[in-house]
C-alpha cells in the first residue's frame, strides 16, 4: 500500500492542551513539517514565550526552552552565538512580542540576527483569559475592554510587520493567515522561506501568522475563522511585505 | 602564575574571565563598570568568541541565559540598578539550573542613585532578587587580585552548582588600579565538545537522543514542589561546604569587626591603629556573601563587641552578623551610605564611643 500521509517526526506523539479549534497547533505543526522536510530536526534549537504555546516544548521534536515573557529574541541570540550552524527560532504570541517584548524583537532585527521569528497574532492575551493586547481591534471586545477597544482610550492595534519591514536588518518579512486549507499551504511555504533565509545567513526573517482564539473570542472554532477572515485581515493585510536577498 | 602587571580592576576582571574560558560577554553601558564591556567588544572575537552590546539589562541577561542553555561559558556584568533589572531573569537561570557568572561593580542606591561605591545591594545579591525559592551564590573581593581569582573559580563553581554566581565588587575596586597577577587560561569547551561535556546542554538532538526541553513553568503545583526538593540539596552543600573568611588578629580580640570589599580595608587599617593603642581589636571579612561564613562566628570567648562596617544605612551585613552572632556580644554597626566612604580614623573615633557606650 503506498503510504500518502504521515503524522511528521518533528511532532511528539502527546496530548495537545489548546482549545478546539485553536490555530496554535497548525502553526506548530507546520514549523515542525519545514524542518522534518530539511532533516534539520536534530539541528534545530526553538525558544517558546510565556503564552499558551510555553508549553510547545512538549510538543515539538527539537531542543528547546523557554524564555521569560518577551525575551525570546535576546534568548535567541544567545543561543545562536554558542551554535552559530544550528536553526534557531523563536515562537511568540502577540502580548509576548508586540507588548512586554516590543524591545528585543525590534533590536534583534536590527542587528540582522540570524534566526526566525513566528508570530502567532491572535489579537488577544490568551492564557490569561482574555485581556486586551496591543493586537486586540477597535471595537474588538476583551476582559479589559468589555464594550469593544476605543482610540480614545487604548489607542490603535499595532501592525508588527509593517514596523518590522522598516528595519534594515529583518531581510524577510511576510504576513501569512491560517484560515483557510489554501492559506495554511502558503503559511508553510513562508516558514520554510523563512528557515532558508537563515541557512544562507542573510539576515532576520520574521513571519506573522493571523490565528485565532476561540475560548476567548467567545466563538466556535468555524465562527472564529470567519471573524478573522472579516475582520483580521482588513486591518492586517495578508501579503509579503519584505524579501531582500542580500543584507 | 603569571608576572604582576599594574591593572584597572575592571579590565583585569575581564581579563580572569577570559583566562577562564569565557568567550560569551552581554552588557549594557553602566557606570562604574564600563570598561568591561569596551574591553570584551576590542578581545572576545580575538578568542573566537562573540560580544553582544544588548539593548538592555533585560535583554543582556536574557542573551546569557540562552548562550549558558547552549552550553557557553557566559559573563555579565553590571552595576546596582542594572542588576535590579536582572533578577527576574536570574530567578529563571537559577531555576532552570544554568550556570552565569555575573560581576556587579556596586553603585549608590536606591532608584538611580549615585554613581560612587556603596555596599547598599547586600540584600538585593544575597535576599533579595528575583521571585521564589533559589539562592545566588556571592563573592565579596576586596582587592583586584582577589578578584581576579574570584572571578577564575566562579565559572567552575556556576558549573558545578549549576547557579548563577555573583561577584560584588564595588565602584572602589573596580575603578582603582592595582598589580595583579593574572591565572593561568584554560581552553573553553566550544562547538561541537559541548555535546559531549556538557549533555545537559541545548545543541540539536542529532536524531541521537530524546529532545531536551528546558523549563521553568510548572502547571501543576506538587512538581514544582518535587522539583525544588530536587534540587534544594545544592544549596545546602554550598552552606557546607562554600564559606569563606579572612580571620584578621581575632584571636585575642575583644571587638570584633566584620566588614567585606574596599570597606575590609579600612577596618584593617582601624585594627592596626586600634592595638597600637593596646585596644584588642579584630577583623571577620567575609569572602562569600551568600553562603554567609556563620562558622567564622563559632567561638566568640571574650568577644564583647561585634561591630559591623558597611556602607549601607540599613545595616544590610548587620543583619547576617546578628543571626551569626546569636545574641553572644552586643551587635553594632559603623556605617556611611548612598556614595560616602569611610576612612580608618572614622572607624576608629566611632568604635571608641561604642566601647564606652558598653561600660
Ligand atoms: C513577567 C510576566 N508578566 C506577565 C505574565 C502573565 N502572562 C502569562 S501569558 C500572558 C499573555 C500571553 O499572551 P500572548 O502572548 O498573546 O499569547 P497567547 O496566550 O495569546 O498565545 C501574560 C501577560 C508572566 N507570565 N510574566
Ligand atoms: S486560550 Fe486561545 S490561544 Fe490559548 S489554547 Fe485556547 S484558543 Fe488557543
Ligand atoms: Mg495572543
Amino acid at each position: 500500500m503506498n503510504t500518502v500521509f504521515e503524522y511528521t517526526k518533528g511532532m511528539r506523539e502527546k496530548e495537545m492542551h489548546y482549545c478546539p479549534g485553536c490555530t496554535h497547533g497548525i502553526a506548530h505543526r507546520l514549523i515542525m513539517e519545514v524542518l522534518e522536510e530539511r532533516g534539520a530536526l536534530g539541528n534545530t534549537i526553538g525558544v517558546s514565550p510565556v503564552g499558551c504555546s510555553i508549553v510547545a516544548h512538549q510538543y515539538m521534536n527539537v531542543d528547546m526552552l523557554e524564555s521569560p515573557h518577551g525575551r525570546a529574541p535576546a534568548v535567541a541570540s544567545g543561543i545562536k552565538r554558542v551554535h552559530p550552524e544550528s536553526y534557531v527560532f523563536t515562537y511568540q504570541g502577540d502580548g509576548d512580542l508586540a507588548s512586554i517584548g516590543t524591545s528585543e524583537i525590534i533590536h534583534a532585527a536590527e542587528r540582522g540576527e540570524h534566526f526566525c521569528t513566528f508570530f502567532i497574532n491572535n489579537a488577544i492575551y490568551g492564557m490569561t483569559g482574555g485581556q486586551m493586547a496591543p493586537t486586540t481591534l477597535v471595537g474588538q471586545k476583551a476582559t479589559t475592554c468589555v464594550e469593544g477597544r476605543t482610540v480614545k482610550q487604548a489607542g490603535f492595534p499595532l501592525r508588527m510587520s509593517e514596523i518590522m519591514s522598516q528595519i534594515d536588518g529583518a531581510v524577510y518579512v511576510e504576513r501569512v493567515s491560517l484560515a483557510t486549507p489554501a492559506e495554511i499551504r502558503k503559511a508553510k511555504k513562508a516558514i520554510s522561506k523563512a528557515f532558508d533565509v537563515q541557512k544562507n545567513k542573510q539576515g532576520f526573517a520574521f513571519v506573522e501568522l493571523l490565528s485565532t482564539c476561540p475560548t476567548n473570542w467567545g466563538m466556535s472554532p468555524t465562527d472564529a475563522i470567519v471573524w478573522l477572515k472579516d475582520n483580521m485581515v482588513p486591518y492586517y493585510p495578508v501579503k509579503k511585505f519584505k524579501d531582500v536577498e542580500e543584507v | 602564575m603569571a608576572e604582576k602587571q599594574l591593572m584597572k580592576g575592571n579590565e583585569a576582571f575581564a581579563t580572569a574571565a577570559i583566562n577562564a574560558g569565557c568567550r560569551y560577554y552581554f552588557g549594557y553601558p553602566i557606570t562604574p563598570q564600563n570598561e568591561i564591556p569596551e574591553f570584551m567588544s576590542r578581545e572576545l572575537a580575538k578568542y573566537g568568541g562573540a560580544f553582544i552590546q544588548a539593548e538592555s539589562e533585560l535583554a543582556a541577561v536574557n542573551m546569557a541565559y540562552g548562550a549558558a542553555a547552549a552550553g557557553g561559558r557566559v559573563l555579565l556584568s553590571s552595576s546596582s540598578p542594572g542588576v535590579a533589572l536582572m533578577q527576574e531573569s536570574i530567578s529563571l537561570i537559577a531555576s532552570v539550573e544554568l550556570p552565569v557568572v555575573i560581576i556587579n561593580v556596586m553603585r549608590g542606591g536606591p532608584g538611580i542613585g549615585s554613581i560612587q561605591p556603596s555596599q547598599a545591594d547586600y540584600d538585593q545579591v544575597t535576599v533579595g532578587g528575583g521571585n521564589g525559592d533559589y539562592k545566588t551564590i556571592v563573592y565579596a573581593p576586596s582587592s583586584i587580585q582577589e578578584a581576579c581569582d574570584m572571578i577564575y573559580k566562579a565559572f567552575d563553581v556556576a558549573e558545578e552548582y549549576r547557579n548563577p554566581v555573583m561577584i560584588c565588587a564595588d565602584g572602589m575596586i573596580g575603578q582603582m588600579m592595582e598589580p595583579v597577577a593574572l591565572p593561568e587560561p584554560v581552553e573553553p569547551v566550544m562547538g561541537e565538545e559541548i555535546r559531549k561535556k556538557k549533555p545537559w546542554a541545548l545543541t540539536g538532538h542529532r536524531n541521537e537522543r530524546e529532545r531536551h526541553a528546558l523549563n521553568s513553568v510548572w502547571l501543576q503545583q506538587d512538581l514544582l514542589e518535587e522539583y525544588i526538593d530536587a534540587y534544594w540539596p545544592k544549596f545546602e552543600k554550598a552552606e557546607r561546604e562554600l564559606q569563606e573568611w579572612e580571620d584578621f588578629m581575632t584571636e585575642d580580640a575583644e571587638v570584633l569587626y566584620v566588614a567585606y570589599g574596599s570597606t575590609a580595608r579600612i577596618a584593617k587599617e582601624a585594627v592596626v591603629a586600634l592595638r597600637n593603642e593596646g585596644v584588642k581589636v579584630g577583623l571577620i571579612r567575609p569572602k562569600t556573601l551568600w553562603p554567609f561564613p556563620e562558622k567564622a562566628f563559632e567561638n566568640l570567648d571574650g568577644v564583647k563587641d561585634v561591630i559591623s562596617v558597611e556602607l549601607s544605612k540599613a545595616g544590610q551585613l548587620k543583619r547576617d552578623v546578628r543571626l551569626a552572632v546569636e545574641g553572644r556580644a552586643r551587635v553594632s554597626l559603623i556605617n556611611r551610605y548612598g556614595g560616602m566612604l569611610l576612612d580608618p580614623a572614622e572607624v576608629v573615633e566611632r568604635t571608641k564611643k561604642i566601647m564606652e557606650e558598653v561600660k
